[in-house]
């Protein structure tokens, strides 16, 4: 089997019985993004030189037998992640000349746990996005059909490991951002509970739903990755003072008896027929495995995408007021006063999608829309909340496909906003809930694949990555390299 | 024209929280660093960083709750106040909206005429401060300091119960003696740890509607409080007798100038698109913490004074004085120990000692004679050793030579003359020396009693005790 081929967790293991140095790993990784990247357009930076120096110190610490399963494995951040020197640019004309003064929490962790930094991809700007089309580095391919998207916003993220020119990557779901293009490129894409992941050093889009995560090629990598990302950090109010299971150690976990339930809003009209089937064979399969399945209706979910649109765009707009052209990023040539600084610095650095959701965000928090749009999205919000509180009363894992078709091509929903809203339509309420919820690929519709998505409660990470991994201890599908990348 | 109409006030107080770290992020709030010396990455706004509530601004809150008798919020909500502003880095200002912290409470001043009014307290909440704007000296463009950014604020708000400038004024001065009572303010107004805005209307005498207001902007001294309001009264007044409107708008105090002038109007307001800061978990403060501060609340300053009144006899008007500050009661209440006399202690507070501070511009903490020493030489007034008249030379000296009065006294020889034989000697030698005013009292000019005490004080340098002088002298004048 080549390097590349191997998942995280194996080269982790192939590194630990000195099989091959981290250079030589990293040195073949480097390579195959300097093949590959210009096609892909997976990488805003790639980080050669210091991702040598990563995997050389790494080299000395598995030459004392210290590290851990991760040490010396290359790793991809999505360019929201800071990263201390290096540019991070968050995908926007804003930041092309941002270079982070501190490491995200994220960064940091991974960084001590002994991972090799490649490069910083490519995401659609400031993470809005589902097609990765709103970079301003240009759209990014899909290794399976480089005529199609990836899905976004983490859409270099997938790419990259798709393509397997980086073993996993790091990326943040604000609606969907990991499980979608984790469906849309064959990955296992891993969105932990709100608060789980310090959202310290991420960029923010709208802070009450990101959640960083991991886009790995199996539930093994997804585990042994957010084991070592995840936990309190005081730096992030929001980041929850618990501790973290080892999730590498509880993907065994028998799934017989698992109480599964169906989404019955999942399944209408938007859902592509064989996406469709695909899903319905992958739960069925499960029941056959001895778990039970039960369909359910969770009826203000279809009201997901809605809510998610007056409550993102709200904090967007707040959270995107610090770029002014004063402090950082981009600054227009020559203002003429404060307002032309403000309004041209603003103007050239965001692009349109940004700008949009800017501008809708503004009007629902204005006064006399605030209690029509905001407040009353909250209150959906809540009720959604509730719906996944019932439900979780009756089933231990809620099943349904992670993306309504398979990866679309390159310009095909960029005209109609909403059209590729509803890219997200399925993924979006295990944000307003906080939900932790794993997208695995459970087959391939006319060569592109196609994701299964399970949701659980709160808190619940173990539980879903011993359900993903034993689905792919049964199939092969997470194993599946597109044509040309093998 | 005054008569006819009445002045409705409301205050908004932003008290600067003296934490020693910032509200939501570790840099220092010491004033006067070098410009942006105490701005972290937090401070400055950057990409991807957080903010985390400092405990302390919270615990400081809590305890200007308790004072005011307040309900303290069990749950309350930092909300984002959306603007945009240079020195504003995140674009937004972090404050508390729907829900305060501080809920209703009430504060009690006294009026001049003697009697007391409460004066309702809205809400207190906590906030942080925007950064400095410096538009002189950076040619056509501005400088922006953000060691001010971040710095705790709490925020009281006044109901509109205030009815004169004065009022405002006492009111402001409550609030003041308060928050440095509870040492969660140093109040140093000049450095604008302490600072109001006056929402000032106006409206016919009987009238229960108000009328339309202002609010006149940072006003940072008691005395720009009273000006400002004052003018703003008669603009409107005048406004409206003159058949105008009053429009609602903010405004600007210019003190060389004395008057205000107006800022923005309420059409042009910011629409602030508040909305509750995800970044931040709501404020969950419970019983037991609450319990904790009330136990570490100092007496405060109404409690002081009605103590002062009871068990010191002092006048209600004396002990407000002698409480207005933590500092002065304490010197007040040593001294008045020390010599074993409250009221003389505080009429030499009051008097003398304020009197000498005011005149060197010095804090009562600074005083160059101590509570004890001060005690020490009210005792010597006391067991007659010096009058009170020569008890102010005694003091001018220990404030100048910081030294105690027994050791001014002594070489000054400013001892009282108590020997009855030393002072019958020096009135025998003041008649003999005057025969014919002695002979004129004798035959009835009592007046004169009043030449010969001045005689005998002269001769003997002010020293003669008074009381014996009198007696004595009285005796030796009316002859064998």
């Amino acid at each position: 089997m080549s390097l590349h081929a191997a998942t995280a967790a194996e080269i982790g293991r192939g590194l630990a019985s000195r099989q091959y140095s981290s250079v030589e790993v990293t040195r073949h990784f480097l390579e195959r993004i300097e093949r590959a990247n210009p096609a892909l357009n997976a990488f805003v930076t790639v980080t050669a030189e210091r991702a040598l120096e990563d995997a050389k110190r790494a080299d000395l610490r598995l030459a004392r037998g210290e590290g851990g399963p991760l040490t010396g494995v290359p790793l991809a951040h999505k360019d929201i992640f800071c990263t201390s020197g290096i540019l991070t640019s968050c995908g926007s004309r804003m930041l092309a000349d941002f270079v982070a003064p501190y490491d995200a929490t994220v960064v940091e962790r991974l960084d001590a746990a002994g991972m090799v930094l490649l490069g910083k991809t490519n995401m659609d700007e400031f993470a809005m996005g589902s097609s990765n089309e709103t970079s301003f580095y240009g759209p990014v391919k899909n290794p399976w059909d480089t005529a199609r998207v990836p899905g976004g916003s983490s859409g270099g993220s997938a790419a990259a490991v798709a393509a397997r020119i980086a073993p996993v990557a790091t990326g943040t779901d604000t609606g969907g951002s990991i499980r979608q293009p984790g469906a849309l490129t064959g990955l296992t894409g891993f969105k932990p509970t709100y608060g789980r992941v310090s959202r310290y050093g991420m960029i923010a889009f709208a802070s009450s739903l990101d959640q960083a995560g991991v886009l790995a090629q199996s539930a093994e990598d997804a585990a042994l990755v957010l084991g070592a990302m995840a936990g309190h950090d005081a730096r992030d109010s929001t980041s929850v003072d618990a501790p973290v299971p080892d999730y590498a150690a509880g993907l065994d976990r028998p799934v017989k008896g698992l109480r599964i339930g169906i989404i019955r809003e999942f399944f209408g009209d938007g859902l592509e027929a064989a996406t469709g089937m695909a899903v319905r064979a992958a739960i069925d399969a499960f029941r056959k495995e001895g778990a039970t399945v039960e369909e359910l209706s969770l009826p203000n979910l279809p009201l997901s995408v809605p809510t998610y649109y007056v409550v993102a765009p709200a904090e967007c707009s707040s959270n995107l007021s610090r770029f002014d052209g004063v402090r950082f990023g981009h600054r227009c040539q020559d203002p003429k006063d404060l307002m032309d600084l403000y309004r041209r610095s603003r103007g050239e650095g965001f692009g349109a999608e940004v700008k949009r959701r800017i501008m809708t965000g503004t009007y629902v928090l204005s006064a006399g829309y605030y209690d029509a749009y905001y407040l009353k999205a909250q209150k959906v919000r809540s009720l959604i909340n509730q719906d996944f509180r019932r439900a979780f009363e009756k089933v231990d894992v809620l099943m349904g496909p992670t993306a309504p078709t398979p990866a679309f091509g390159i310009g095909a929903k960029t005209d109609d906003p909403i059209l590729m809203y509803l890219n997200d339509i399925y993924t979006i309420g295990a944000n307003l809930a906080g939900l932790p919820a794993v997208s695995v690929p459970c087959g391939l519709v006319g060569n592109l694949p196609v994701g299964l998505q399970v949701i659980g409660p709160h808190f619940s990470e173990q539980r879903l990555l011993a359900v993903a991994h034993a689905w792919q201890r049964a199939t092969d599908w997470h194993r599946r390299i597109p044509p040309g990348f093998a | 024209m005054a008569n006819d109409w009445e002045t409705v006030i409301g205050l908004e107080v932003h008290a600067q929280l003296a934490t020693r770290s910032k509200i939501f992020s570790g840099s220092a709030t010491a004033y006067g660093a070098p410009p942006n010396a105490q701005a972290n990455l937090v401070d400055l706004g950057y990409p991807g960083t957080l903010p985390v509530l400092n405990r302390e601004a919270v615990r400081m809150a809590v305890k200007f709750g308790l004072a005011i008798g307040a309900a303290v919020a069990r749950r309350s909500v930092f909300a984002r106040k959306n603007y945009f502003y240079p020195d504003l880095p995140k674009g937004y200002q972090i404050s508390q909206y729907e829900l305060p912290v501080v809920a209703r409470g009430t504060v009690e001043i006294l009026l001049e005429d003697g009697t007391r009014k409460e004066v309702g307290v809205t809400r207190a909440h906590l906030e942080e401060d925007a950064g400095k704007s410096f538009h002189e000296g950076f040619g056509s463009s501005s400088g922006i300091d953000l060691n001010r950014a971040g710095t705790p604020l709490l925020e009281i708000v006044s109901e509109p119960d205030l009815r004169s400038a004065r009022e405002a004024v006492a009111y402001m001065k409550k609030i003041h003696t308060l928050v440095r009572y509870l040492e969660i303010c140093d109040g140093n107004m000049q450095e604008g740890s302490f600072r109001c805005d006056a929402n000032v209307s106006v409206r016919r005498r009987g009238e229960s509607a108000f009328g339309t207001r202002c609010e006149i902007k940072n006003l940072n001294s008691f005395r720009f409080v009273e000006r400002a309001i004052n003018h703003e009264v008669e603009r409107q007044v005048e406004l409206i007798e003159g058949g105008g409107k009053v429009r609602q708008e903010t405004r600007l105090y210019d003190p060389d100038r004395n008057e205000t002038r107006p800022m923005r109007s309420k059409e042009e307001a910011n629409d602030y698109r508040y909305f509750p800061d995800p970044d931040l978990l709501p404020l969950v403060i419970d019983e037991a913490f609450v319990e904790e501060v009330r136990a570490g609340l100092p007496e405060l300053p109404d409690a002081k004074a009605a103590r002062f009144a009871r068990e010191h006899g002092l006048s209600d008007y004396d002990a407000g004085v002698l409480t207005a500050s933590r500092e002065m009661a304490a010197y007040y209440e040593a001294v008045a120990a020390g010599a074993g006399e409250p009221k003389l202690a505080a009429n030499w507070v009051m008097g003398e000692l304020s009197g000498f501070l005011n005149r060197d511009g010095l804090e009562i903490s600074e005083s160059p004679v101590s509570a004890a020493a001060l005690a020490g030489m009210l005792k010597r007034i006391v067991d007659g050793t010096i009058s009170g008249k020569l008890a102010k030379d005694v003091f001018e000296a220990m404030w100048r030579e910081r030294k105690e009065a027994d050791a001014i006294i002594e070489a000054k020889g400013l001892k009282q003359i108590t020997d009855t034989g030393a002072i019958e000697q020096a009135i025998a030698a003041v008649m003999a020396a005057n025969p014919g005013q002695l002979a004129d009292y004798r035959a009835g000019k009592d007046k004169l009693f009043g030449f010969f005490v001045g005689q005998v004080m002269k001769a003997t340098a002010g020293k003669a005790n008074p009381a014996q002088l009198n007696e004595l002298l009285k005796k030796m004048l009316a002859g064998p």
